[in-house]
């Protein structure tokens, strides 16, 4: 399976996937620590993949959504941002409400 | 709720290596060569020539998504994101 492939099959299983450096326990970057702490502060459930385990995924994962960090963040099967736009989104409680669209189950508002 | 401080990555990373980094003016140029009407601003957060915050505020961003946004200022950027350029913060917006 190409990454591309291994891709669009986990952001179609997984309502809300993050790639992201290391994993939720233990994020191996700051920017992915920031988002893992977002999304846990607002209580989504949530799949990760470690790109640090994986360089063809490390790569992939850029190609795909033509964007060249990490962490990135799938709602839906939709590329949602960065850690900045996932920041920025946190704070007006746009990222509460792309939730609450998308009916998937959630705690916290900001 | 209290978030970490912006443009603190990889921790083990560190790597002052001036040879690699990029000056702010640079990273104006490149912006401003893709988006004339753009009024950057950058700001060094480390002190480093590493890690920097843009803010970028062009007509161009009027009505297309953050995603598309800050994919424009990356295209413009020309690969050096995420390799040369550690560690950008972007915040772009269309004029008030």
């Amino acid at each position: 399976m190409s990454a591309a492939e291994r891709i669009q099959t986990e952001i179609e299983t997984n309502p809300v996937m993050l790639y992201m450096k290391g994993n939720a326990m233990f994020p191996q970057c700051g920017f992915s620590a920031r988002v893992v702490q977002i999304l846990t502060h607002v209580g989504v459930p949530f799949a990760t993949a470690n790109v640090l385990e994986d360089a063809e995924l490390r790569e992939g994962i850029k190609t795909f959504s033509n964007w060249p960090t990490i962490p990135q963040l799938y709602v839906k099967g939709e590329f949602v941002g960065g850690c900045d736009i996932i920041t920025e989104m946190f704070q007006s409680g746009e990222l509460t409400t792309l939730f609450a669209e998308n009916g998937i189950p959630h705690k916290a508002d900001a | 709720m209290r978030l970490p401080e912006a443009g603190k990555c990889c921790g083990i990373v560190t790597q002052r290596t001036t040879l690699m980094a990029m000056h702010a003016n640079e990273i104006e140029a490149l912006i401003k060569s893709a988006l004339p009407d753009a009024s950057v601003s950058i700001e060094d957060l480390a002190g480093d020539g590493d890690h920097y915050a843009a803010t970028v505020v062009s007509e161009s961003f009027r009505g297309i998504s953050r995603v598309r946004q800050h994919q424009i200022v990356y295209a413009a950027l020309r690969g050096r994101m995420g390799g040369e350029l550690h560690a950008l913060a972007l915040q772009t917006s269309a004029p008030e």
